[in-house]
């Protein structure tokens, strides 16, 4: 039992470094990039298609429902929705590669700004049915 | 739990089932790692029918993993297959991939370093490098196979992405671990997604599954007669599509633009990505969560 609470602890320990990293890192993005627009904003089709995409590259480490893993941080609440869009763009573009969030650069520009989409629209609750 | 082999297969893939595009080359490589707890499962042959020889089809297993964003690493398990001749197994590599730049730049240099183990008779072609020629392919592999290669590999991979263009450009160079002299080559592919814009549902044949691009690879001889002279170069096509179930199938022609080149080849894959194994394994080995 001990052992277990102390297990615990450590998970809670690192969720909660991990969640920090994932600010500090919305935060560090270069004012130029956060002030990108995002042309899909309230967009109802990228929302869907974002969710798609999240599923695909994003879901398994951070959780079906963004609720986070041990893996990575969650995406839900105020700091993913009042970001500015041009800040998670960036994240998602460069990662943080030295700190376990690979790049999706691979992506083409349009999928990362629905995926941005999706994230900024989605409310906590489970996200829409592909 | 009772562990079957059935159980985790059908656990792999009912909670982890895709896995992101990826450039359609077969040799170059792009400087996209693998994330960091995935898998990715690949096989790729080649099939040729070089001058005198027989058909051959040189396949190559490929199991890569992310230890770290900045890091991958991968195995690859050789065999060829030749008409009129035997089935063998010609031995493996390991590869290791270090990105070595924190963000995403206009180009971002990759190193690879690869120990190969294998001998005369493997036909995989993951790279073409020196004199390789369309002799090398034709030999047939019950005399091939005696020579035993030890070799060490190092690539600069560069690579960039540009409104959803892929470039990318592998320098190789090659050192047989015996007094043989260091051969070098080289790989570029440009490469771009059919669709940039994700579909708002599930599609199986929408653009966004498909890549299309070229590759360009050939030997550039060695340290002490280092050119384009006697050397084989290809020109290959390639495109790739990904299911929506995560199964990547590529397919490229190649076309030998040289003298010492193989006039045709035909290459072709498919790979699967088990995106976070590395908890998947945990799960089953320790029973944590």
């Amino acid at each position: 039992m001990k052992r277990a609470d102390g297990k615990g602890a450590v998970v809670l320990g690192l969720a909660a470094a991990a969640a920090l990293l994932a600010s500090g890192l919305i935060e560090s993005a270069p004012e130029q990039a956060a002030r990108k627009p995002n042309r899909f904003a309230g967009n109802p089709a990228a929302v869907r298609a974002g969710a798609k995409l999240f599923g695909r590259e994003c879901a398994g480490c951070h959780g079906s429902q963004r609720e986070g893993t041990s893996a990575a941080p969650s995406l839900r609440g105020s700091r993913i929705h009042e970001a500015p869009p041009g800040a998670l763009f960036w994240v998602i573009r460069n990662g943080s590669v030295f700190q376990g969030m690979p790049s999706f650069a691979h992506l083409p520009e349009p999928q990362i700004w629905q995926i941005v989409t999706y994230l900024q629209a989605a409310g906590d609750a489970s996200p829409p049915a592909k | 739990m009772k562990l079957s082999c059935k159980n985790v297969l059908l656990a792999v893939w009912a909670v982890f089932p895709l896995s992101a595009a990826e450039a359609p080359y077969v040799i170059t490589y792009s400087h996209q790692m693998e994330e960091p707890g995935n898998l990715e499962i690949e096989t790729i042959t080649t099939t040729g029918r070089p001058g005198e020889g027989n058909r051959f089809f040189g396949n190559a297993l490929e199991l890569e993993y992310g230890v770290k964003g900045w890091w991958t690493t991968e195995v690859y398990l050789d065999g060829t297959a030749e008409a009129r001749e035997s089935t063998v197994f010609t031995g493996y590599r390991w590869e290791n991939r270090f990105r070595l730049l924190h963000r995403e730049h206009w180009i971002n240099p990759v190193l690879y370093v690869e120990f190969e183990n294998i001998n005369g008779a493997d036909k995989s072609l993951r790279e073409v490098v020196g004199f390789d020629s369309e002799e090398d392919l034709a030999e047939a592999v019950a005399g091939a196979r005696r020579e035993k290669k030890r070799e060490l590999e190092a690539k600069l991979i560069l690579g960039s992405y540009w409104k959803g263009w892929n470039f990318s450009e592998n320098f190789i160079a090659e050192k047989n671990l015996r007094h043989e002299p260091y051969e070098f080559g080289y790989a570029i592919g440009i490469s771009r997604p059919l669709g940039l814009v994700a579909e708002p549902g599930s599609c199986r044949f929408c653009a966004e599954n498909w890549q299309a691009g070229m590759e360009m690879f050939g030997g550039l001889g060695t340290h002490d007669d280092f050119g384009l002279r006697g050397t084989s170069h290809y020109a290959a096509p390639a495109v790739a599509w990904t299911s929506p179930g995560g199964l990547t199938i590529r397919v490229s022609p190649a076309f030998g633009v040289t003298g010492a080149s193989a006039p045709f080849l035909l290459r072709f894959g498919v790979s699967y990505e088990i995106t976070q194994f590395r908890r998947i394994a945990r799960q089953w080995l320790g029973g944590g969560r």
